[in-house]
């Protein structure tokens, strides 16, 4: 058919198509203009930093750059027995020249990380490495120190050599790759990660479905009163949001201490003894309380929209025609707020599995969560590689969960305002 | 047939404790009527049917049905068909599961169930659209499908609240005839509320006219167009001339009433005696020009604006003071002698011209 259409002109003679074309032109350079700025900002603080994270959780250039020579001559090396001479012989050049300009360290600390134990022999090289006579480096080093002379050391040595790594990645799941290159968990007593991987999940799931519970009627009540009450209540609602979060978190360790108002009050009404007040702060229960408060207006505000749109008559309808309130409302009005739950539990559920301020504040040892590890990597131990892989294992299990519930419910389902 | 089927016994209603919406409302409809709620809004009409069909529970009185007290039955107990002014079916439900609704909650086996959806789908000539979302419709299909579900489990009352307010004209019109005729085939009692007159002329077995939470005059489409008892009947009621004045005399069943220096022969309505004020309520097309020498009332005045409507002309004439005095004149070749400014000759016949209150 479209071949047979002829080509249609305009009365100046220019196909109808290219005078299209050159007169949407301005406006697409318009909109694109209008949009630029929203792209530049997202590109500098999206694009990059995320891009940037990836790049450093993979990044192992360090030993890679420290041991060039070694590297180069490690390439012919099978690996099972000892290297040859050649090999020793770089090592040892490339091992003087980061002690002439001090950075035998770092190398050490990194080789640690691979394979415990290099400290104490990188340290003793050091040391006697200064009076190497030249020639036969091998007998000479592995003289040093009879770990030397194992041929295990020199493979983690080589383990090294690639310039990226996904050993972080392993290390998030508490895995790693072991001597013959089989990726195998840690032992069971040093699993941290998996526990709070695990745990960050539950907590996730259930401070979402605690704002889902608690949501529902408040949305209710704000989409279904006159409108001098529901601006009341939606102020009650939003009050929360305009203040600060840290706040808000420092309000509920007040209310939930051991010698909180809350427990203060379980004491005054005789509901549990002086002595034994509960401790609802410093573990789950703190960190339960406090998000489902904090996360509460992302549940009820999608709820709140969405309900808003469904007409009163509908229930109406439903009960006329025979249904009980309840049946009413379980096969007429529920299945028409589905698009505002999954938006308020996607919402909440996204948020509440990065959070961080407060499980910091109010979680104590039982209740903090993944971030707060990926936290602690950043500022403490300054593993920023390490922080990077955990926080961009998070973001796929987020983009994964996004993923899912556009499965099952269909993003187009979603309805957020 | 009963009598009573609905009956709103003395009932008034009131939101706010201050005002009453509906007053002291007394109103009977028979089985298998239909019967139109007309009003004005605000008139307390669609209170009226929010009560019978129990969204909104009488302040005082009772309402019942086919001889039952309804006001403690909850809505989904009274076995009430309902049309909303938004159609209000189930966005998420197709238009086979909206009408399997009802059914459904009735615990009706499916195959029975089948049978009546498609009868009903039939009766508002929809069959093959089940599998649709309702979205998927026209706004003249989802109305019938609303109003298929309403009566797909055949109960005995009907009630629709502006239904088809949201149509075109057109489309309007036509709805006007279909839900009639489905009316006269299964004899459902329906109360039907509306604000627009001729939809309730259409439509309906009796109209009760709503004003200010009473309703001002229950009769037959005819009657009340004919004979309209007061005059905001008559002034909501089509199209109206006015002219106000005051009895001068009354007897042997006419009255005269002094208007703009002249008299006026009227039908006493809602005037008894001698100085009472009035108001004279006539239709347009009961005045003639060139009137006979029989009708009781001839007087003269001058055309100030012809408007041309095809089958007919409107002329606004300048007549005994009313500078607003509609005539219907049809278009036909004896009367192309309009001309504006021109003077001319009006006559109606006293019986026609209704002395009402004067409001």
């Amino acid at each position: 058919m479209s071949s047979e259409t002829k080509q249609i002109l305009t009365t100046d003679g220019i196909p109808l198509e290219v005078s299209l074309k050159k007169a949407e032109r301005r406006n697409k350079i318009k909109a694109f203009l209008l949009v630029a700025p929203l792209l530049l900002f997202l590109i500098i603080t999206y694009v990059f930093p995320i891009g940037d994270m990836l790049l450093r959780s993979v990044d192992d250039k360090m030993v890679t750059e420290m041991l060039p020579k070694t590297f180069k001559a490690m390439e012919e090396w099978d690996g099972k027995e000892l290297p040859e001479e050649e090999v020793f012989e770089a090592f040892y050049l490339d091992f003087r020249k980061l002690v002439d300009e001090k950075r035998e360290g770092k190398l050490s600390t990194q080789l640690n990380y691979t394979k415990n134990g290099f400290k104490s022999i990188i340290k003793k090289l050091r040391r006697k490495s200064k009076n190497f006579e030249e020639g036969n480096y091998k007998e000479q080093i592995m003289a040093v120190h009879k770990r030397w002379a194992d041929v295990e050391y020199w493979k983690a040595i080589k383990r090294r050599a690639p310039a990226i790594t996904g050993q972080k990645y392993l290390k998030g799941m508490d895995m790693y790759k072991n001597e013959s290159g089989e990726i195998v968990s840690v032992e069971e007593d040093r699993r941290i990660h998996r526990i709070l991987w695990l745990r960050t999940l539950e907590i996730a799931f259930f401070v979402t479905l605690f704002c889902f519970l608690m949501a529902y009627p408040i949305a209710h009540l704000l989409a279904t009163l006159p409108m001098k009450y529901s601006n009341l209540l939606m102020i009650c609602v939003l009050l929360p949001f305009w203040t600060s979060l840290l706040v808000r978190t420092a309000s509920w360790m007040i209310l939930l201490q051991q010698q909180g108002v809350v427990n203060d009050f379980f004491v005054g009404i005789g509901l549990v003894a002086d002595d034994a007040r509960p401790e609802m702060m410093y573990n789950k229960t703190g960190t339960y309380v406090a998000m489902t408060q904090i996360l509460l207006p992302f549940m009820v505000l999608p709820l709140y929209s969405v309900m808003k749109t469904i007409s009163p008559s509908l229930m109406r309808a439903g009960k006329s025609l025979g249904g009980t309130p309840i049946v009413a409302f379980w096969k007429v009005y529920f299945p028409l707020t589905i698009p505002g739950i999954g938006a308020g539990c996607l919402l909440c559920f996204i948020l509440a599995i990065g959070y961080y301020i407060t499980p910091a504040l109010v979680g104590g040892a039982s209740g903090t969560l993944i971030s707060n590890q990926i936290a602690f990597h950043m500022k403490s131990t300054l593993d920023w590689s390490f922080a990077s892989a955990m926080g961009l294992m998070l973001l796929s299990g987020v983009l994964v969960i996004y993923w899912l519930y556009n499965k099952i419910v269909g993003i187009d389902n979603i309805k957020l305002g | 047939m009963n009598k009573e089927f609905v009956k709103f016994d003395k009932v008034d209603k009131s939101y706010d404790g201050k005002t009453l919406v509906v007053k002291d409302l007394q109103l009977d409809i028979e089985e298998g009527e239909f019967v139109t709620m007309l009003g004005p809004s605000g008139s307390g009409k669609t209170t009226c049917l929010m009560m019978l069909a129990g969204f909104e529970t009488p302040t005082h009185g009772e309402i019942y049905l086919d001889g039952r007290a309804i006001s403690s039955i909850p809505p989904h107990k009274r076995g009430i068909g309902m049309v909303f002014q938004n159609y209000a079916l189930f966005p998420h439900m197709t238009v086979y599961e909206n009408l399997a609704f009802p059914l459904r909650v009735r615990k009706i086996p499916k195959d029975e169930a089948d049978k009546k959806i498609d009868k009903a789908l039939s009766m508002v000539s929809l069959q093959g659209f089940a599998d649709r979302m309702p979205g998927q419709l026209s706004g003249g299909q989802q109305q019938r499908v609303a109003v298929a579900r309403s009566l797909v489990f055949d109960p005995q009352l009907v009630l629709m609240d502006e239904p088809l307010g949201a149509l075109d004209k057109n489309l309007r019109e036509s709805m006007q005839y279909e839900i009639k005729h489905i009316h006269e085939s299964i004899g459902v009692t329906v109360v039907y509320v509306t604000h627009d007159q001729s939809e309730a002329l259409t439509m309906s077995n009796r109209i009760a006219v709503f004003n200010d939470g009473k309703v001002q005059q229950l009769s037959s489409p005819d009657e009340l167009y004919e004979k309209p008892v007061n005059s905001f009947v008559a002034e909501f009621i089509g199209e109206n001339n006015t002219f106000a004045g005051e009895v001068s005399d009354i007897s042997g069943g006419k009255c005269k009433v002094k208007v703009a220096n002249t008299e006026i022969l009227a039908n006493p309505i809602s005037v008894k005696g001698k100085g009472e004020k009035t108001k004279i309520s006539l239709r347009p097309e009961r005045a003639l020009i060139n009137p006979s020498d029989k009708m009781d009332n001839i007087h003269s005045g001058k055309i100030e604006e012809v408007i041309y409507h095809g089958d007919h002309t409107r002329v606004r004439i300048n007549l005994l003071g009313n500078n607003e005095f509609i005539l219907k004149i049809p278009n036909s070749s004896a009367n192309m002698d309009i001309k504006l400014g021109k003077d001319i000759k009006i006559g109606w016949n006293s019986e026609d011209a209704r002395a009402l209150d004067p409001k």
